[in-house]
């Protein structure tokens, strides 16, 4: 069948899209074994965090890189669901029933709202459908801290969750009856929960490469390149618009419920506030629009500029102490400088994102 | 006599206060090809983009056979059979010409909704995309995005895109508009092969008078927004009116 097809010369893989599959499935074998390669908690932490954070990225990707939809709202989806299942497993008791119910409340809420927001302003200007995101997002917020008997207020709210994944669970025992260590890694509930989310995410993640790579990811794209042109060819593109609105706002709505069943804790801080946004925001950008893998780069680079940049100076510091100056500067306290100055090093050199400067390096004769 | 498959009725649209199409009335029959010419900023595109919905006529209705398409949207309209390739290119620059050209037949097969299965995997798709990539002979740069063609070949692109979406009128905007001139006649006799069919309504915005000769049944002259004259080639090139707008002759006056 393709033997007929006298279709585009054979293309070579570029070497820049070699290394980025490269960089990308190694983070993906190091999240897969994260808890026997890195057993300390921390850093748990910092791969549980990454794992729902490529799913947050990537699905705001959807939007932002592939549709061209600017929108404000997606931490308030994937608080959505956050809030959605920490209000049940509070309410009813650590049971799956609880996060199957909470979960699903949250994400059906977000697939209406997402849906209302889309309908109502996704024909206008692209300047006034950012400004509805970012008033719906506001509201939220506000919401949030206002019902505090509901969800907490500013200070969230802690929870129980289901027994299995709990860190006093034991799910292998030694001879002598005590949690079972394979690798320095504990075999208690903390690692089940760490593979519950690790699993769903990569589940979430493939779904939406599937979607790229579907006609639909086509249309998207081609929202994104032409809209006229779209429309003009058949495509009813406020429909497309508010359908991937949709898919991206349930997606990270699924997010915030795998975010509430590994922190047991939600409050704004760490699944509403606009700090989170801003984090997606420089994601995407870094690891590079329009691309699903940049997604993955983009939350690994930042998340561990962000747990581990003040323990590396730290060290710093402490290695320059003789010298003059550079111990002041390498001073932990003054890491966000250091953060803003990769940021910037990062788009100077990667003005595509690291993953779409890299791929689109040697396509070009 | 068949049914016209397009009709425009008392067609009008205003800018503020200037009227770029003015109260045109105008039917087109399946197999014929009609020229429609006129000086520039006579209001062609202007009409074309009222027919393909880019643009909300002020008054006036239009027609596509027995259905009135006045308020349909221009999607709406392609997959009725309205097809539009546009003066200025208005490709999707970043992605490739297969692609390109993908996109408009997955629109009519109705499968841009399909968000599960593989685009690369629907190989009766790709290989419909990819004749129309070969007749436009566009096939050697297949894999290239659109932005990297020079100028001639993303021409031909916007042709293949409106062949590909397999109208019943296809409207051309100036379709040789800056190609060179050994690139020219190969669009040229693209139009002339949906012509032989002797099924589909062409209408064909063309500057250069032997093209119009040599491929029209009919002319359609606007001026100033409006319909001033409508026949044969040789009737209306012959008119007084249409000779004072082309040749210059008191150019002044008509304007
Ligand atoms: N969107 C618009 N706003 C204001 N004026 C317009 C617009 N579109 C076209 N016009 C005016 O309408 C007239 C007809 O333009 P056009 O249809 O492009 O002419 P043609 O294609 O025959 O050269 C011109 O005077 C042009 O300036
Ligand atoms: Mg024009």
């Amino acid at each position: 069948m393709t033997g007929d097809l006298p279709s585009a010369p054979p293309r070579r893989i570029p070497a820049g899209r070699l290394a980025v599959y490269a960089i990308v499935g190694s983070i993906g074998l190091a999240l897969m074994f994260a808890p026997f390669l890195f057993p300390d908690l921390r850093a748990q932490e910092v791969a549980a965090r990454i794992c729902v954070f490529i799913v947050l990225v990537a699905s705001y990707d959807l939007l932002i890189g592939y549709t061209g939809i600017v929108s404000f709202a997606h931490t308030m989806f994937f608080g959505l669901g956050a809030y959605g299942t920490a209000t049940a497993l509070k309410a009813m008791g650590p049971g799956f029933d609880a996060i199957l119910i909470g979960g699903g409340a949250g994400v059906v809420a977000a697939l209406v709202l997402a849906a209302l927001i889309g309908l109502l302003s996704l024909r206008v200007k692209a300047i006034f459908f950012a400004m509805v995101t970012l008033a719906a997002a506001s509201v939220m917020l506000v919401l949030a801290s206002q019902l505090s008997d509901l969800t907490g207020g500013e200070d969230g709210m802690t929870y129980e969750v289901p027994r299995l994944f709990s860190a006093a669970t034991k799910l292998l025992t030694d001879a002598d009856g005590k949690t079972l260590r394979l690798f320095g890694a504990a075999m208690n509930g903390k690692i089940a929960a760490y593979y519950f989310v690790f699993f769903s995410s990569l589940v979430l993640f493939v779904l939406m490469l599937r979607i790229v790579g579907s006609p639909l990811g086509t249309v998207l794209m081609a929202i994104r390149e032409n809209e006229m042109r779209a429309e003009a060819i058949g495509y009813r593109v406020v429909a497309y618009r508010t359908a991937i609105f949709c898919i991206a706002a349930v997606i990270a709505a699924l997010a915030g419920v795998l975010r509430a069943v590994w922190l047991k804790y939600v409050g704004p801080d760490v699944a509403l506030s606009f700090a989170i946004m801003i984090d997606l925001l420089l994601m995407v950008v870094i690891g590079g629009m329009g691309t699903m893998v940049g997604a993955v780069i983009g939350v690994v680079v930042m998340s561990l500029a962000q747990f581990y940049l003040k323990d590396l100076m730290e060290v710093g510091a402490a290695a320059t102490a003789d010298l003059p100056l550079l111990p002041d500067l390498l001073n932990p306290d003054r890491w966000l400088l250091w953060l803003g100055l990769l940021f910037i090093l990062l788009v100077y050199f990667f003005p595509a994102g690291i993953a779409g400067t890299l791929m689109g390096k040697g396509t070009r004769k | 006599m068949s049914t016209p498959s397009l009709r425009t009725e008392r067609l009008t649209i205003r800018f503020g206060g200037h009227v770029a199409v003015h109260g045109v009335t105008c039917a087109f029959r399946p197999g014929e090809l009609t020229a429609i010419v006129g000086p520039n900023g006579a209001g062609k595109t202007t009409w074309f983009n009222l027919v393909s919905g880019q643009l909300t006529p002020t008054e006036g209705r239009i027609f596509l056979g027995e259905r009135d398409i006045t308020g349909l949207s221009p999607s709406a309209r392609a997959l009725a059979g309205v097809g539009r390739a546009f003066q200025l290119t208005n490709l999707f620059p970043r992605l490739t010409v297969l692609e390109n050209v993908r996109l408009a037949v997955q629109a009519r097969r109705r499968a841009g909704g399909r968000l599960l299965s593989r685009a690369a995997a629907d190989r009766d798709t790709i290989a419909e995309a990819m004749r129309y990539v070969e007749r436009t002979r566009l096939a050697a740069v297949a894999g290239l995005p659109a932005a990297a063609l020079p100028h001639g070949d993303q021409r031909k692109l916007e042709v293949a895109l409106l062949l590909a979406m397999e109208p019943q009128v296809f409207m051309f905007d100036e379709p040789t508009a800056g190609m060179s001139v050994d690139e020219a006649p190969a669009i040229l006799e693209l139009i002339a092969e949906i012509r032989e069919d002797r099924s589909k309504t062409i209408l064909l915005v063309e500057h250069k008078m032997d093209v119009v000769r040599a491929l029209a049944d009919r002319i359609v002259v606007l001026h100033n927004g409006e319909l001033v004259a409508d026949g044969r080639p040789g009737a209306v090139m012959a008119l007084p009116i249409v000779r004072e707008i082309y040749l210059g002759v008191g150019a002044e006056k008509a304007a």
